[in-house]
């Protein structure tokens, strides 16, 4: 996908080309009362699952009464194998179900899943959006892994699965026994959508001038800060902040901050009416 | 069914009452804009206006959303067998992508669930009043329209309220275009315009003429070679009869892979030509007459089924008709034919009853009217006519980017008012621009475009408005 600030109209080699359909796992929680909040659908990133934010997320954000989906990208989780899978199919994934829920709704991407939605919100006029942790590739991401996990990482530079580990993910609060169930269910993205992360592809301007929360740890071992601050910035803001925290925010100890801060931010929004 | 009936209407309360030049009383919407029909067209420009922050007060003759795609309503040209010729990545709005479940070519069922979902989601019917006719649009001072409503069917007073812009999206599919013959009054068979045409139970068992090969033309006779007796197509012309499938995709998707590369015309048309010999074959071997044009200089047809028809005898071409008899038609070579109904697919004509012939400069009333990306009007800065296009692909793209581009503009007219004003000098200078390679004179053919030079042209339209 090449850069570009501009509003594209013609689309013919997409359009030529359709997105091959591919069977999606969606997990949900809906509030036992429909008060008309919009949906929040969140977008887990490389390697992860819905599962991931089935965990805690769903439920707590169905709790206080917004409709809540995870989507599973094709070749994760319960969605259908796709080894030769492309960002650009993965946005397809994102935007397919957005367009399935009954409201305008807000997008919620983690890690790698934020350039999904980003790259979904060119697609899709959501009616705000989340970018936690962003992954937005490009070689510092890949230099920052190395160096905490080489052996975890090098294969992925070949085209081999991208592994991370323990200390990249979670704080050390989490305890031993959960952490490692959750690497344990790691999978991995495929081969042409990890590589495309090195080349840091720009995803085209939002259509329909969503808001745009960017929320992260400083203490991230994937994500460093400048990362979120550049991220922010790009979307006109400052990220939040929630120091102390690995780079899954959803699954570590204190999950329950960050998301309350979206819902709040959500609330205060004049996007939930 | 679900059925798309909405009582959940905004009132337009007067906000400051005035009186228009009769008197009458009007009320004052302020910066709100008025959009007329809920078909695909005028449901795009409530969500887009919304979307950059306008009020809008939709008005919709019927009582659900979908227009032409609704067939309740009674104005609709679609028949139970419709499905999509232009396939799904070309027909869906560009930002509300069709279900990856559906077909390549969804039914017509499938298109009005997709409009309501799509009215549902961006949560439009608020801003609809259905049952709800327009019946006069008349500019005022300083750019603004008075709009007179009433009840659809001439019921209850009429109402007239005042707008500071205003989006025409009536459709140009539901005025039947009858041709006139010699004799026709006097034919004792049944005549009926493919509008009222509905289910093939109409042509059971009976011997039946179809006039016109247009998409709605083709599809007809080809449920006439299954149900009828006996079935005649006449065309004034010989067609190119392109399948629904080429090379094992999409006709669409494989025409769009040669635009993407930027072929040229002559040498698409060369290469079509090519493709349709060795698929089809020569159809004059079935007395079809040959084509009096190259491909893509009429109304793309799309039915990988008319030629199988022939092929099998189901379906009879004739020549154009020239008169009717009681009990008989003559056609143009003097041979004679004896249907029992004669459905005239003879296509549709542009109507814009509402409206003073001054507006579009049209005394003569022809529907032609002269407009800069089939959409701006010279000399009305805040009027937009929306879908009056005969795209060779999918409408519904066209008039969602249409729709932005007049919402982009009525932001201008406000932020950044040199911009406007450079746009309505534009207008004024390029009213009347053809988006298409040359194409045969036909009533049907003056706003045919194609969608890649359309959109190119928006995208410029859009650059120049806002561009450094
Ligand atoms: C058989 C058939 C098949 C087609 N297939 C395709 C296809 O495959 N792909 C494609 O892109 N296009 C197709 N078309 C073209 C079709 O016209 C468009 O798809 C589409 O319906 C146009 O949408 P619209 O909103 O512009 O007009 P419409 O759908 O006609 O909607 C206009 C709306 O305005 C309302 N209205 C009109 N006048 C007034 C008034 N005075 N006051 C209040 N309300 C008013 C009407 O009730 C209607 O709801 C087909 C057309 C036909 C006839
Ligand atoms: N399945 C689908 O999706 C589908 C189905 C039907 C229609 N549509 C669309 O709906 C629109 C309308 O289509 P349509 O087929 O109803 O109308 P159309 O495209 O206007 O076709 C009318 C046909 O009738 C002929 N004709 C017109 N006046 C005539 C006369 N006086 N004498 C003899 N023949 C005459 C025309 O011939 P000329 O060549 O001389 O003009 C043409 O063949 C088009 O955009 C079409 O693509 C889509």
């Amino acid at each position: 996908m090449s850069a570009s600030s501009e509003l594209r109209i013609m689309r013919g080699r997409e359009w030529s080309r359709p997105v091959r359909p591919a069977r999606r796992e969606v997990l949900s929680a809906v509030p036992e009362l429909e008060e008309g909040r919009p949906p929040l659908l969140f977008v887990p990133g490389f390697g992860h699952g819905a599962w991931a934010f089935a965990e805690h997320w769903l439920g707590h954000v169905a709790s206080r009464g917004f409709p809540a989906y995870a989507v599973s990208l094709r070749g994760h989780g319960g969605s259908e194998p796709a080894p030769e899978a492309t960002l650009r199919a993965y946005a397809h994934d994102v935007v397919q179900v957005a367009a399935s829920l009954p409201r305008q709704a807000v997008l919620v991407g983690h890690g790698a899943g934020a350039l999904v939605v980003a790259h979904a919100l060119a697609r899709y006029p959501a009616r705000g959006a989340v970018l936690v942790a962003p992954v937005f590739g490009g070689w510092g991401v890949l230099g920052a892994a190395l160096r905490r996990n080489p052996a975890g990482t090098l294969p992925a530079v070949f085209g081999g699965p991208l592994r991370l580990n323990r200390g990249q993910l979670f704080s050390r609060e989490l305890p031993d026994e959960e952490a490692r169930r959750y690497v344990g269910r790691l999978g991995r993205a495929g081969r042409r959508a990890q590589w495309a992360l090195l080349g840091e592809p720009e995803a085209e301007p939002a259509v329909g001038a969503p808001p745009v929360l960017v929320l992260g740890s400083p203490d991230d071992r994937v994500v460093p800060a400048s990362t979120l601050t550049r991220v922010a910035r790009r979307y006109g803001s400052a990220p939040l902040l929630f120091p102390g925290m690995g780079h899954d925010l959803m699954l570590d100890a204190r999950w329950a901050e960050p998301i309350d801060a979206i819902l709040d931010w959500l609330e205060k929004e004049p996007v939930a009416h | 069914m679900s059925t798309s009936t909405d009582h959940g209407r905004p009132d337009p309360e007067a906000t400051s009452p005035a009186a228009n030049s009769d008197g009458r009383p009007v009320s004052d919407r302020g910066d709100t804009v008025c959009v007329i029909g809920a078909g695909a067209s005028g449901l795009t420009a409530i969500k887009n206006l919304r979307e950059h922050g306008f009020g809008v007060d939709c008005y919709e003759r019927e009582t659900g959303v979908g227009g032409a795609w609704n067939w309740r309503h009674d104005r609709s040209p679609v028949y139970a067998s419709t499905h999509l010729i232009s396939s799904k990545p070309f027909t869906q709005f560009p930002d509300f992508p069709m279900p990856d479940s559906w077909p390549d070519y969804p039914h017509h069922g499938q298109l009005l669930s997709y409009f309501e979902r799509y009215a549902d989601h961006f949560d439009l019917r608020s801003h609809i009043w259905f049952g709800t006719e327009v019946i006069r649009v008349e500019p005022v001072d300083g750019d603004r329209w008075d709009v007179t409503t009433r009840s659809t069917g001439g019921y209850g007073p009429e109402r007239t309220a005042r707008y500071a812009a205003v989006v025409i999206a009536n459709g140009h599919n539901w005025s039947p275009k009858l041709p006139r013959y010699e004799g026709l009054e006097e034919f004792r068979g049944e005549i009926m315009h493919a509008s009222s045409y509905k289910d093939p139970a109409q042509l059971r068992g009976k011997r039946v003429l179809v006039v016109g090969a247009g998409n709605t033309g083709c599809d007809i006779a080809v449920e006439a070679a299954q149900q009828a007796s006996r079935c005649w197509h006449s065309t004034r012309r010989g067609y190119w009869y392109a399948p629904k499938y080429v090379l094992g995709r999409p006709a669409d998707q494989v025409n769009d892979s040669l635009l993407a590369l930027r072929v040229p015309l002559r040498v698409r048309q060369w290469l079509y030509h090519w493709t349709l010999r060795l698929t089809v074959g020569d159809l004059t071997r079935f007395g079809l007459p040959k084509p009096d044009h190259r491909v893509y200089e009429t109304h793309p047809i799309a039915n990988s089924q008319l030629v199988y028809y022939v092929g099998h005898g189901g379906i009879g071409p004739v020549p154009d008709v020239a008169r009717f008899h009681p009990y008989a038609v003559e056609l143009a070579d003097g041979r004679e034919i004896d249907p029992e109904v004669v459905v005239f697919a003879t296509g549709y004509l542009p109507r814009f009853e509402f409206l003073d012939a001054s507006v579009f400069a049209d005394s003569a009333g022809t529907g032609r009217p002269t407009l800069w990306l089939n959409a701006f009007t010279p000399g009305h800065p805040t009027l937009a006519v929306a879908g009056l296009l005969q795209p060779d692909s999918g409408l519904f793209t066209l008039s969602h980017w249409q729709t932005v581009l007049f919402a982009r503009l009525l932001q201008a007219r406000r932020d950044r008012p040199e911009r406007a004003t450079a746009f309505a000098s534009r207008v004024r200078e390029r009213a009347g621009e053809r988006y298409s390679g040359p194409v045969k004179d036909s009533s049907r053919h003056w706003f045919e475009v194609g969608h890649a030079d359309y959109l190119r042209a928006i995208q410029r339209a859009l650059v120049e408005l806002e561009g450094k």
